[in-house]
């Protein structure tokens, strides 16, 4: 077991590499370029030249990439062209908001797709898991770019004209800190996430239903409560587990949209206006951190997996 | 002996096949309605010139409400009109075109690209299967939209390049199904009679293996058209697509949605249009997996 960690770990630590160095390549292979990005369009052609000569921009690719990513380990990613602050500074407050959308989010979808799963695989065919199965392809079919239109046009708009109640629309935080506002944002993101989890839920829930034991257990008497929460459940709720530490990376793309939409200042938000802006130093920031949560999540989805199932033991 | 008592039963044309193969989604209700609505979707696409009651970015009185008169007096907004006073209804229709276009494209580029790549990686297995499986890992560890961003952002907002950037993010997720189907089929009769034979590698992958896996891949092309769509759909919502002013549903919903608390009609309609057409595309493929499964 140790072994497979540390073997995944590795795996882990090789795809931040290699990413690491295609971002670098993508982003700062041009050195021109790169100098025109911080200096804007408008710098001199000599302003550029001292610029990336103070900067190291004249030593070969190797070199300049082994030192930016020495800096990018200690956190140093460099001063943020557009914000005129180190990056450093800029992310933690973004991440922290953004970690509360995405918990909030994960815990909610998490709740509401097992629950509606497992009543839809209890019952496989069943007209209740005919609509669940449904009705999670409506929702997972609405896109967040429209789900989030269509939720503050309904609580913005309609809900205050015809009851006078409503939800705030924007969500940018301006007086504090103020739960409200995150109330459509998580709407958004839980319902396009939910019906993925639902689905793999019931489809694991139906296979674990069509077993042996669970036939036994049902022949030999027991309550059908009791075979549904001490032999089904335990054994069906495994594979949602993998599925919801994957949804993490499918989360970090909704947090773009749904951040932008209701101009909530959080890690989505910024890598959009960094790319927009051409913000290079924060862009690589922000896509490092980006891949760090994915390949993260999905490392420990592995790694509890092992631990869950028993049937795969690793030596 | 005749004839007739030895020849091979005839085989139907492979067109009459596929015919008789696409009847099947009759069966599922859910697949019939997909169709019904992609179907629709293409007819608007296809007949925008003669369906759309105004030129798409020919301007009138701004924010018409739905249903009110337009400047001549006798045609009517039948969905109202932007900030611009331009005709939703005629956007909506002449943006299909747009999103009917580049998914499909966008879809069929990651596929090319995807698929020799799978049965390069299941057939040969070894190092050209590590190799690749490494590299669709990387690309696949970022989050989707983190990739286009930064694509697109680095390399420009244009049809070209949003199909570009599809191909390179999606082909490494098709590669892996192709993949896992090869590992399945290769060790069937027909690839060890074909590798007797001394046919060439990649003739077997082509002629003896892809055609069979060509179910699950039906399906994924589906559901991967959906996300094509949202996808298209978020870049030009996020500022990163099509250019304007041909209309574009990602757009029509960015541009209006400043207005949301006094005019919301202006946003709600494309929402509905990428929703229903997303929609479509996974129904079609919830019924295509429930057809294929029954037999």
């Amino acid at each position: 077991m140790l072994i497979f960690i540390a073997r995944r770990i590795g795996t882990m630590v090789l795809t931040m590499l290699v990413v690491s160095l295609l971002l670098f390549l993508l982003l700062e292979i041009n050195v021109e370029g790169v100098a025109i990005k911080v200096l804007g369009a408008y710098s001199s052609e000599q302003q550029r030249e001292i610029w990336l000569e103070n900067n190291g921009y004249f030593d070969p690719l190797p070199v300049r990439y082994a030192r930016w990513l020495g800096n990018a380990v200690v956190g140093d990613f460099g001063d943020s062209v557009r914000f005129k602050v180190p990056v450093s500074e800029l992310l933690p407050d973004r991440i922290w908001n953004t970690a509360i959308l995405g918990f909030w989010t994960l815990l909610i979808a998490s709740i509401v797709g097992l629950f509606l799963g497992v009543i839809a695989g209890m019952r496989e065919g069943s007209g209740l898991d005919r609509t669940v199965s449904v009705g999670s392809i409506v929702t997972t079919s609405i896109p967040e770019i429209a789900s989030a239109p269509l939720l503050a046009a309904l609580f913005v708009f309609y809900l205050p004209q015809t009851i006078g109640w409503g939800l705030p629309g924007t969500s940018s935080m301006a007086g504090g800190f103020d739960w409200v506002q995150l109330i459509l944002p998580i709407t958004v993101l839980v319902l396009y996430d939910f019906g993925y989890i639902a689905r793999m839920t019931r489809a694991s829930m139906a296979e674990v239903m069509m077993t042996h034991y669970i036939r036994t257990a049902v022949l030999k008497g027991l309550p059908y409560g009791t075979v549904i929460r001490k032999h089904a459940l335990r054994n069906a709720l495994i594979a949602p587990f993998t599925v919801i530490m994957l949804q993490i990376n499918w989360l970090l793309s909704g947090v773009i949209v749904v951040e932008y939409f209701f101009a909530y200042k959080g890690f989505g938000s910024l890598l959009l206006e960094a790319s927009l802006n051409q913000d290079i130093f924060l862009i690589e920031a922000c896509a490092m951190v980006a891949v760090f949560v994915a390949v993260g999540t999905q490392t420990l989805a592995d790694i509890g997996y092992t631990y869950l199932n028993p049937r795969i033991r690793f030596s | 002996m005749t004839d007739e008592a030895i020849s091979v039963p005839r085989r139907e044309s492979p067109l009459l096949r596929l015919v008789k193969g696409a009847a099947l989604i009759r069966e599922s209700w859910v697949g019939m309605i997909g169709l019904v609505i992609i179907i629709f979707w293409i007819l608007c696409a296809l007949l925008a010139d003669i369906l759309a009651p105004f030129p798409p970015n020919a301007t009138g009185a701004a924010m018409t409400l739905p249903g009110g008169p337009a400047a001549d007096g006798t045609s009517v907004h039948w969905l109202g009109t932007d900030h611009l006073g331009r005709d939703i209804l005629s956007r909506i229709i002449h943006g299909s075109r747009q999103v009917l276009l580049y998914a499909p494209l966008a879809t069929f580029c990651a596929y090319v690209v995807g698929i020799p790549m799978g049965l390069a990686a299941g057939y040969r297995r070894g190092l050209t299967d590590d190799v690749l499986s490494f590299i669709a890992n990387v690309i696949l560890s970022f989050p989707v939209l983190v990739l286009y961003v930064i694509i697109i952002a680095t390399i420009g907002a244009s049809g070209i390049n949003i199909v570009i950037a599809v191909t390179f993010a999606s082909a490494p997720g098709i590669m892996r199904i192709v993949r896992g189907l090869v590992l399945d089929l290769r060790n069937r009769e027909y690839v060890f009679a074909a590798e007797t034979r001394g046919e060439s590698a990649w003739r077997i992958m082509m002629i003896e293996i892809l055609p069979n896996a060509r179910g699950p891949l039906i399906v994924d092309s589906c559901l991967r058209l959906g996300y094509v769509i949202i996808t298209i759909g978020t870049l030009g919502f996020l500022g990163l697509g099509l250019p304007p002013p041909d209309p574009d549903w990602g757009g029509m919903i960015t541009e209006t949605r400043s207005f949301i608390t006094f005019m919301p009609h202006m946003v709600v309609f494309p929402c509905l249009a990428i929703s229903s057409l997303v929609l479509g595309f996974n129904l079609l493929a919830d019924g295509l997996r429930e057809v294929s499964l029954r037999d």
